[in-house]
């Protein structure tokens, strides 16, 4: 691994220029600013998208958007949401929180991760620069054979079959990375069952993605060379079986909805013990609930499936699997209000949207429980109820997780505080928004209104739920612009953030905000759970002296690299190689062949980096 | 709480510094076992598809009709063989014993070089057999789970390879034994996945 000493003496002897500093970066707390920073923006293409969606859905028979276009728009808002929003906004964190609560320097492959980021950035990119071409148009879920060549014949499914197992390889990626990281970065004394929660969520998130992802990238592998190559796995023509592809799928993406929902569960396991200044409740049960959702994520995967016809034996174990979740998330919520309990409760912004959160996810996991039920499941699937459903679990849960971890982390990783007035102005808007865009749906789907439906006669009973969902969704709308005025008018302030303003319990709090490079001058020593709370107790102090900046001298950190964003660009290259017209394609033409040469050598010179070959002294 | 020293060397020579982790397993040897963990389930995946489509073809030709046991029962051999190659190359390695490492880690690469050929050959001569890779649903599940074993053989010869070069040059001391005992890992993977599809994809093939 190339290392930089840190040496002030040689402070300036060679200044780079900021913009390069960004690019070969393998500093986590950077690489987690540019992962939240890039997924905010799809975040805010994804919701323009929704918008949209919600706008030539606000009455019947309106034809403001074509229904090819708006097949796009449904597919992309839900691929964008899922792959580059939630997911890379839980790897923001992941990033930047992980090594400080686990007291390490960075984490176990720095440049690793920073090649996990740009494939993931130019694999997002790619996706979204579709809209140029034709955007993907056959649903996040891209059953087969509607997203074969017979059906799809643009290149609208290339684009996703392609984007998606290039977001696969960022996720994969980290995945080993942080499952390393968290199991052997820890600081002397953390032993796994001293970890913070939010550590825990990371881990057992890394498990799911490891086991989850390879299942996916082979059925899109199946759909890509039935669509380039002409295979028949997916192809009924040929013998093959549309059903394996449904299944594949949903191996991989039951447990994709744990992936997006676990980090969430971390960060309120986290906000909520600080806020109510109590310990969590049942951090034992906390974890092994948390494993057992994560276990059972796999063996559920059919209850997207139940009007597919697999029969009795296979619907009655799926429907029981699936109730059989609710126990572990049922211990998760009563866990999360004992904590709550006789808790001596700061009403503070995080605070807002944990308890939001709560309430939300709850809703959310109530209409879970009702699609478990086969019977039931068959009059609710594919209508408005099950849009409504997944919104107040990935909404409702993850994103006011998200957003609630935002305001809690945002001192720590930029130095300032979030406005709290503004700050709670967004979580009213926000809550009412989000519940009045949701909450009618689930009328909607149980009067028969079907998902993916670009208009709908009127005089059904859905006009009105309709208008109030679009309603709704401008609110929320709304309440994200008004989190981005609390962005802006907290960057013209001065960085003055106290090391530990919420009085936290976990590392991360021990150290300056924002965190100096080597984020701790001293490597920590944990002897318990929430080791702040044991240091202050034993003070006999509210808050511990702000930690003083150190000048880092004699610690070694690695060096930049360029490897990660060229080896990034290969695999884009080789990737899109397999979509480009014949004289073009791998491998009978040069772009993939291009992206593999760039891919492979990158890879060696990656492993023969020379030591000091960019030693930035400081 | 167990503390190892762990050489994290890594490809590039820097000097050896002592890391402290916090299973006493280097932090290189643990994300190979997870990589593993991982390519088990897209093997996995693979092979199930295979299975699910055994039968299934609607036109030939069939496993039956094609296959060349011998062949690759000789390719299956030189594989497992060198497995143990492997493994006497990073003895050599650690024990410091550079003659020991070349011949050993040489054979290990001519192996791998080999089962790649054996396959080329395999599927050329498939093709020249009316085989394609979009003929049937055996011709499209069986040319990717064998193409993309192939394709790990090849990445996993190359990555020896690059060993072979370093040890050739004198750059794989005993300190740096770990970055041939990775790469001996992901190379036993390769052959345990051959060992499940030899019997699952060709012997039980045989009888249908």
């Amino acid at each position: 691994m190339a290392t930089t000493v840190l040496d002030p003496a040689h402070a300036g002897t060679r200044s780079r220029s900021v913009l390069v500093e960004w690019l070969t970066t393998v500093d986590h707390k950077k690489i987690g600013i540019m992962y939240g920073a890039s997924a905010f923006v799809f975040f805010l293409i994804g919701g323009l998208e929704a918008l949209l969606i919600r706008a030539q859905l606000a009455g019947p028979n309106k034809d403001l958007i074509s229904p090819e276009f708006y097949n796009q728009l449904f597919t992309m808002h839900g691929t964008t949401m899922i792959f580059l929003a939630v997911m890379p906004l839980s790897a923001m964190f992941f990033n930047f929180f992980i090594p400080l609560q686990i007291g390490a320097r960075d984490v176990a492959f720095p440049r690793l991760n920073a090649m996990s980021l740009w494939v993931f950035l130019l694999g997002g990119i790619f996706l979204n620069a579709s809209f140029i071409w034709g955007a993907p148009n056959g649903g996040w879920f891209g059953y087969a054979p509607l997203s074969g060549r017979q059906y799809s014949p643009g290149v609208n499914m290339d684009f996703w079959v392609i984007g998606l197992q290039i977001l696969g390889i960022a996720s994969l990626a980290a995945g080993v990375n942080f499952f390393t990281t968290i199991l052997n970065m820890r600081a002397r004394g953390m032993t796994l069952m001293r970890m913070p929660m939010f550590t825990w969520s990371t881990l057992v998130t890394q498990v799911l993605v490891l086991l989850s992802f390879p299942v996916i990238t082979v059925a899109l592998i199946y759909l890509m060379v039935d669509r380039v190559f002409g295979t028949g796995f997916f192809v009924p023509a040929a013998g093959g079986d549309p059903m394996l592809w449904q299944h594949l799928f949903w191996v991989f993406g039951h447990p994709e909805v744990y992936i997006l929902i676990l980090p969430a569960f971390g960060i309120i396991s986290e906000i909520l013990p600080v806020f109510s200044r109590k310990p969590l409740f049942g951090y034992s049960a906390m974890v092994f609930s948390m494993a057992f959702i994560a276990f059972l994520g796999f063996g559920v995967w059919s209850h997207h499936m139940f009007s597919t016809g697999m029969g009795p034996l296979a619907d009655s174990f799926f429907s029981l699997a699936t109730m059989l979740i609710a126990i572990p998330t049922g211990v998760k919520i009563f866990n999360w209000i004992g904590t709550i309990w006789g808790g001596s409760i700061q009403l503070r912004t995080p605070m807002y949207f944990a308890l939001g959160f709560i309430a939300m996810f709850i809703m959310g996991g109530l209409s879970g429980v009702m699609h478990s039920v086969a019977p039931a499941d068959l009059q609710q699937t594919d209508s408005y109820f099950v849009v409504a459903h997944f919104h107040y679990v990935l909404f409702g849960g993850s994103i006011f997780a998200i957003t609630a971890g935002a305001y809690y982390w945002w001192p720590k990783m930029f130095g300032r505080m979030l406005d709290e007035g503004i700050g709670k102005a967004h979580f009213w808007l926000m809550l009412t928004g989000f519940n009045l865009t949701f909450f009618p749906m689930h009328f909607a789907g149980l009067l028969g209104m079907p998902r993916r439906i670009y208009t709908y006669p009127g005089g059904l009973g859905f006009d009105t739920y309709n208008l109030l969902a679009t309603v709704g969704a401008f609110v929320l709308a709304v309440s994200i612009l008004v989190f981005m005025w609390n962005v802006v008018r907290t960057w013209r302030r001065p960085a003055d953030a106290p090391a530990d303003p919420w009085g936290g319990a976990t590392l991360e709090w021990a150290i300056p905000s924002p965190p100096q490079e080597w984020n701790f001058t001293e490597e920590p020593v944990v002897s318990g759970k929430d080791e702040l709370w044991t240091l202050k107790r034993a003070a006999g102090v509210r808050t511990l002296p702000e930690p003083a900046r150190s000048d880092g001298r004699g610690i070694h950190l690695p060096g930049p690299s360029w490897w990660p964003l060229i080896v990034a660009i290969g695999i884009l290259l080789f990737m899109v190689g397999f979509m480009l017209p014949r004289p073009w394609a791998f491998p009978f033409g040069p772009v993939g062949l291009v992206g593999f040469v760039i891919t492979l050598v990158g890879i060696f010179k990656w492993a023969y980096e020379p030591p000091d070959a960019h030693a930035t002294p400081h | 709480m167990t503390s190892t020293t762990a050489t994290l060397a890594g490809h590039d020579g820097h000097a050896a510094e002592a890391h402290h982790t916090s299973l006493p397993i280097e932090n290189r040897k643990l994300a190979i076992w997870v990589f593993i963990a991982s390519e088990c389930m897209f093997f996995a995946t693979l092979i199930s598809t295979f299975l699910i489509y055994r039968g299934q073809s609607l036109k030939g030709p069939l496993p039956a009709d094609i296959f060349e046991v011998p062949l690759v029962t000789a390719g299956t051999a030189v594989l497992l063989f060198s497995s143990f190659f492997v493994v006497m190359a990073l003895n050599g390695a650690q024990e410091g014993n550079r003659r020991k490492l070349i011949t050993w880690l040489s054979l290990t690469v001519f192996c791998g070089v080999f089962f790649a050929g054996m396959q080329v050959y395999e599927f050329s001569h498939f093709y020249h057999e009316g085989l394609g890779y979009s003929t049937n649903l055996f011709s499209a599940s069986f040319y990717t789970l064998t193409g993309f074993h192939g394709a790990h053989v090849t990445m996993g010869t190359l990555w020896l390879a690059t060993l072979l070069k370093d040890a050739i040059k004198g750059d794989l001391p005993a300190g740096k034994a770990l970055n041939l005992e990775i790469a001996a890992l992901y190379w036993h993977f390769v052959d345990v996945v051959w060992i499940i599809i030899f019997p699952v994809v060709y012997l039980m093939s045989l009888r249908s």
